[in-house]
C-alpha cells in the first residue's frame, strides 16, 4: 500500500524512519568510536584525538600475541567449516530426500541446539569435555563449537537440496552412478552455491562464537574473540587504544568474510529462521 | 434480491496515464462507463490493462489525467474512500477469517449495524450459493468457492462499479465456464457496472455488454463483441481477435471492388479504413477460409487436424505463404485443394 | 512367507544407504549436545555436599543466586519487548522500499560482529567522554555527563544493539510472507491504514511474532558478555549465567554450575511455553498467509 493517507500518516512513517536513522546513526558511531580510537593518540575531553598513529596495532600485536591467536583462530574455523561441511550436507540430502520414521523427532533434535543458547548448553559440554581431557585444548574447541554448526548447515542446505528435480538424480542413477559418484559428479556441482553459502555462514558465525569457545578454550586455544573479551575485561592495565587495536584487527576478519559471504547470502539467512 | 447498487449515471476516465517504464504503462486512456454496463479491458499481458484497473481502484497514483463518477472527481481518492468492489486474481480472501468475517468485512468497516451486517452477509452468501460452508476458513473450502467468496465479498457493499483482475485464471477448464455464467448472472441481477480485465478473448466476447482492446497502453479499439468479432478496426486487434492468416498484400482497386492479391490469386475483400491501391494488409480468420473446386488460392496442405464436426487445416500457396483454413470433410496433407473465402470475410487494411 | 529381503523392506519405510548419510550428524548432536545435557542434569543431582536436591535447594535458598533469575529477567524482557515492538513497522515500512538490502546488510553487521565487540564499542560510545555524552552536552540536552555504562542501561542498549536487528530480521521474514493483496483486499472494502494493520496484519503475524519473541527472549536471557563488561556484574547486572559461570569457572562446582544451567534452561522453556500458549488463546487459524 503506498497510498498513505493524511498527516498523521505522513508523520508516523517520518517517526519510524527517523528511529531507525538514529539507531543506524549509533551504530555506526559506536564502531567508528573503536576504529578512531584504535589510531588516535592519547586523546581527552576532545571531538577526535588530537594526532593519528599505528602504534597501538604494533603493540597489540606483541602484547596480545595476535598471530598465535590468529592461527588458532584460523584453525578452529578451518576445522569446523570443513567438518560441519562434510557431516552436515550428507545429513541434509537425507533430510530432504527420504520421509524415515522418527524424521519429525531427528529434524526437532537438529533445531534444539540453534534455538538454546550456547551459555546454557554450554557449562554441562564445557564439563563433559573437562572429564575427557578435551577441555582447554584446541580439539575441545573445535568439537564444542559443531554443536551449533553442524545442524546450522543442514538447515540452510535442506531448501537448496529440495529444489534439485530429482529426476536429475534418477538419470545419474540409471547411467550408473553410485551413491558416492552421485553426489560427488551430480549432487555437490549443482548444491555448490548453497554449500558456499552454508559454509561462509558457518565460518562468519563461528568467528564470532564466543559462549562456547570460552567456555572450553584454555590459555593456549583462545581465538581472537575470546582473546578480546579478556583483554576488554582486564582493561586498565594496558592503554584502551591497543584493546580497540585488537577490536579492530577482530572485525575486519568478521565483516571481511561477512562481506564475501553477503555476495551469496541473504541478510536474513544469517539469523535462523525457525518455522515451527 | 435486496443487494443492489447505488444510483449514478457513469463512470468517466478523461486522459488517464500512468509511466512507469515502458512494460505495463498506460497512455492517455478516455473511457465512460455507464450505470449497469459490462466492460471487458481485454489484451495481452504486460498491455496495461491491470495498471488500469489497479489505477481505478486507487492501488496505483495516476501520472496524469482524471477519474470521474458523475460530477465527482475521485482519482485523488485512495482505494478505501472510492467504495468500488474488487475481486482479485488470487482472490485475497484473509485466511484467518471465515468466509463469513471475509463478506462481512467491508460492511464492518462502514460501521453498519451488527443486525443490518448479518442480514446482508446472509443474503450475500446465499447470492453465491456458499450457505453451507458459511463458517469454513479460506484454506477448507475449494477454488471456485473461493471464489464466489471473493464475489461475495465485493458486492455486499452494494458498490457503484465491481473491478475483477482476471478472476477465472486460476481456475480448471470446467469451473472457469461454469463461473462465466455465475459472474453474468450477478452482475445483471445486481445492476453494478463491472469492469473486467482478462487476456481470453472468449471470456471477453462471452461476457462483456462492450469490449475494451488494450495494447502497449494504448486503447485500440472499443466496441460491442460482435463489431469486434466481425469488424476489428486494426490489423494488430485482428490478430488479437483470431484472424490468424494476416499477409501483407497488395490492394488493386478500391472502394467496392476492391481486390487483392494473395500469392498472385485475386481475392475480393472489405476494406477497413481509407485503402488505396498499393501495399495493403489483409486478415482472413481460418474459419472463414475454406475450399471450393472454384476457389481462386491453389495451395497444399501441410497438416490438419479434427476438431469434432471441421477440421482445421495449414496449407501453403506456390510461393511459400502459409494459410490457416477450415474444412468440412477430411484433408491430409499433401493433398492439393483451392482456398477461397467471401469478400464480406476478407478485411483489409491500408498498409 | 515372506521373501521380500529385509533391505527392501526397510527401504519401503524409508531407511536405505540414503538415509543412513543423516546418522553422523545424529551423533554428533546426541554426543555433544543431548548427552552433555543430560550429563549435566544428572550432576546437577550430584551435589558436592547434601542430598539429592542440596543444589536446588541452596540456589533458591540463597537471594545472592536466586534475585539472578529476577535480575535476568528484568533485562531481557524489556529489551525483547521493545525490539519486537519497534520491530513491526519498521519491518511493514521495510517491505515498501524497492532495494531493502543496504538497510538489512548494515543491520547484519552488529548480529556478526557479536556482543563482546559491541560491548567494547559500547563502553567508547557511551562511555563519560564518549561520543554520545559529548553530543548530550553540546546540544544543551544535560549538563553532566549520563551514567550508561556499567550499570543497567549499559547491558540494556547492548541488548537492543545486537537484538533489535535480529529481532527486525526474523520479523522481516514474517512479514513479507504476506501476500500484499490481501492488504489492498482490506482497501478496496474500506478498511484504512490502522484497520487494516490491526484487522489483517496483525492477526497474519501473530504466529510470526510469537516465534520472533520466543527467540529473541532466549537470547536476550542469556546474556553474559555484556553484563560482565559493561554492567555491573557484582549487583544489578548479575545475571543467571554469571552465577552459573562462577560457580563453575571460580568455585569449580560443576555440580551447582550444571544446576544453574538447568534453572536457566527451565525458565526459558516455561516462558516460551506460556507465550505459545498465549498464542494458542489469541489466535486460532491457519498458521500462515498461504493460499486463499
Amino acid at each position: 500500500m503506498r497510498r498513505d493517507e493524511g498527516i498523521l500518516g505522513r508523520l508516523w512513517i517520518w517517526a519510524v524512519w527517523a528511529l531507525v536513522g538514529f539507531f543506524i546513526l549509533n551504530l555506526l558511531a559506536m564502531i567508528a568510536s573503536v576504529v578512531v580510537n584504535s589510531f588516535g593518540t592519547r586523546w581527552f575531553n576532545t571531538w577526535l584525538p588530537p594526532g593519528y598513529t599505528i602504534r597501538w596495532y604494533a603493540q597489540a600485536w606483541d602484547e596480545f600475541q595476535l598471530p598465535d591467536i590468529l592461527l588458532v583462530t584460523f584453525q578452529v574455523v578451518g576445522a569446523v567449516v570443513i567438518v560441519s561441511g562434510l557431516i552436515g550436507v550428507p545429513a541434509a540430502y537425507a533430510m530432504a530426500r527420504r520421509d524415515f520414521p522418527g524424521k519429525r523427532a531427528v529434524m526437532l533434535l537438529f533445531l534444539l541446539p540453534m534455538l538454546v543458547p550456547p551459555i546454557t548448553y554450554g557449562i554441562p559440554l564445557a564439563t563433559v569435555l573437562y572429564q575427557a581431557g578435551l577441555a582447554g585444548t584446541i580439539w575441545g574447541v573445535i568439537l564444542a563449537n559443531l554443536v551449533p554448526t553442524i545442524p546450522f548447515v543442514i538447515l540452510i542446505m535442506i531448501p537448496f537440496v529440495e529444489q534439485i528435480d530429482p529426476r536429475v538424480e534418477a538419470a545419474a542413477r540409471v547411467f550408473g552412478a553410485g551413491l558416492r559418484q552421485l553426489f560427488v559428479r551430480v549432487l555437490v556441482p549443482l548444491l555448490a552455491p548453497g554449500i558456499l553459502a552454508a559454509l561462509l555462514l558457518v565460518l562468519v558465525r563461528t568467528i564470532a562464537m564466543f559462549e562456547l569457545t570460552f567456555l572450553t578454550a584454555g590459555p593456549t586455544s583462545q581465538t581472537l574473540v575470546v582473546a578480546l573479551y579478556y583483554a576488554v575485561f582486564a582493561a586498565g592495565v594496558r592503554p584502551g587504544q591497543s584493546i580497540d587495536a585488537m577490536a579492530v584487527v577482530y572485525m575486519l576478519t568478521t565483516l571481511a568474510w561477512l562481506l564475501l559471504a553477503l555476495r551469496f547470502v541473504n541478510p536474513a539467512q544469517i539469523v535462523t529462521r525457525a518455522k515451527t | 434480491m435486496a443487494i443492489a447498487a447505488p444510483d449514478f449515471r457513469e463512470l468517466r476516465l478523461d486522459g488517464v496515464s500512468r509511466d512507469f517504464g515502458v512494460l505495463n504503462a498506460l497512455r492517455d486512456v478516455t473511457l465512460t462507463v455507464g450505470r449497469g454496463e459490462f466492460i471487458a479491458l481485454l489484451g495481452p499481458s504486460g498491455c496495461g490493462k491491470s495498471t488500469a484497473l489497479n489505477c481505478l481502484a486507487g492501488l496505483l497514483p495516476l501520472t496524469s489525467g482524471s477519474i470521474w463518477l458523475d460530477d465527482r472527481r475521485i482519482d485523488q481518492l485512495g482505494p478505501e474512500a472510492r467504495g468500488f468492489g474488487m475481486v482479485f486474481q488470487n482472490y485475497a480472501l484473509f485466511p484467518h477469517m471465515s468466509v463469513r468475517r471475509n463478506v462481512a468485512f467491508g460492511l464492518e468497516m462502514q460501521g453498519r449495524p451488527k443486525a443490518e451486517i448479518a442480514r446482508r452477509v446472509d443474503e450475500a452468501i446465499q447470492l453465491v450459493r456458499l450457505t453451507a460452508q458459511a463458517d469454513k476458513l479460506p484454506g477448507q473450502i475449494s477454488g471456485g468457492q473461493q471464489q464466489r467468496v471473493a464475489i461475495a465479498r465485493a458486492i455486499v457493499v452494494e458498490p457503484p462499479l465491481v473491478l475483477m483482475d482476471e478472476p477465472l485464471s486460476n481456475l480448471d477448464a470446467k469451473l472457469r465456464l461454469e463461473m462465466r455464467t455465475e459472474i453474468r448472472r450477478i452482475h445483471t441481477m445486481l445492476g453494478c457496472s463491472t469492469i473486467y480485465v482478462t487476456h481470453d478473448q472468449d471470456e471477453a466476447l462471452s461476457l462483456a455488454d462492450r469490449i475494451v482492446v488494450l495494447r502497449d497502453g494504448l486503447v485500440r479499439q472499443v466496441g460491442t463483441p460482435e463489431e469486434l468479432y466481425a469488424r476489428p478496426s486494426q490489423p494488430d486487434v485482428a490478430e488479437f481477435m483470431g484472424y490468424r492468416n494476416l499477409l501483407s498484400t497488395r490492394a488493386e482497386a478500391a472502394g467496392a471492388g476492391l481486390v487483392v492479391r494473395v500469392s498472385g490469386a485475386a481475392l475480393a475483400g472489405t476494406p477497413v479504413g481509407e485503402v488505396w491501391p498499393g501495399p495493403a494488409i489483409v486478415a482472413i480468420r481460418p474459419e472463414d477460409l475454406t475450399p471450393s473446386p472454384d476457389a481462386p488460392i491453389a495451395v497444399t496442405v501441410d497438416a490438419a487436424e479434427y476438431r469434432g464436426r471441421d477440421f482445421y487445416g495449414l496449407a501453403h500457396t506456390g510461393d511459400g505463404t502459409e494459410l490457416f483454413f477450415r474444412s468440412e470433410t477430411r484433408v491430409v496433407a499433401g493433398e492439393a485443394l483451392r482456398l477461397g473465402a467471401s469478400a464480406a470475410r476478407v478485411l483489409v487494411y491500408p498498409a | 512367507m515372506n521373501t521380500v529381503p529385509l533391505s527392501v523392506r526397510l527401504a519401503q519405510r524409508g531407511l536405505d544407504s540414503v538415509t543412513l548419510l543423516v546418522l553422523p550428524a545424529v551423533l554428533c548432536v546426541i554426543g555433544l549436545f543431548v548427552y552433555p545435557f543430560l550429563y549435566g542434569l544428572v550432576l546437577s543431582f550430584a551435589p558436592k555436599t547434601g542430598g539429592i536436591l542440596a543444589n536446588y535447594r541452596k540456589f533458591f535458598a540463597d537471594p545472592f543466586l536466586y534475585d539472578t533469575i529476577g535480575t535476568t529477567l528484568l533485562i531481557a524482557v524489556p529489551a525483547t519487548l521493545l525490539n519486537t515492538v519497534v520491530s513491526i513497522p519498521v519491518a511493514l515500512r521495510v517491505r515498501l522500499m524497492a532495494k531493502p538490502r543496504l538497510l538489512t546488510t548494515i543491520l547484519v553487521i552488529p548480529i556478526t560482529l557479536g556482543t563482546v565487540l559491541v560491548a567494547e564499542g559500547l563502553l567508547n560510545y557511551l562511555g563519560p567522554r564518549g561520543w554520545l555524552n559529548r553530543a548530550l552536552l553540546e546540544f544543551g540536552l544535560s549538563d553532566h555527563p549520563v551514567r550508561l555504562v556499567h550499570n543497567y542501561w549499559g547491558v540494556f542498549l547492548s541488548l537492543v544493539i545486537t537484538g533489535f536487528p535480529f529481532t527486525f530480521l526474523l520479523t522481516q521474514s514474517y512479514v513479507t510472507g504476506i501476500d500484499p493483496s490481501l492488504e489492498q483486499a482490506g482497501a478496496m472494502l474500506g478498511a484504512r491504514a490502522p484497520a487494516r494493520f490491526r484487522r489483517i496484519l496483525l492477526p497474519l503475524l501473530i504466529p510470526g511474532l510469537t516465534v520472533t519473541l520466543c527467540l529473541s527472549f532466549v537470547q536476550a536471557f542469556s546474556v553474559f558478555p555484556s553484563a560482565v563488561l559493561l554492567g555491573a556484574p557484582a549487583g544489578p547486572t548479575r545475571v543467571i549465567s554469571i552465577a552459573a559461570y562462577q560457580a563453575a569457572f571460580e568455585q569449580y562446582d560443576y555440580s551447582m554450575a550444571s544446576a544453574i544451567a538447568m534453572i536457566m534452561a527451565a525458565v526459558q522453556v516455561l516462558i516460551v511455553v506460556a507465550l505459545l500458549a498465549a498464542r494458542g488463546l489469541v489466535y486460532r487459524g491457519p498458521a500462515g498467509g498461504g493460499k486463499g
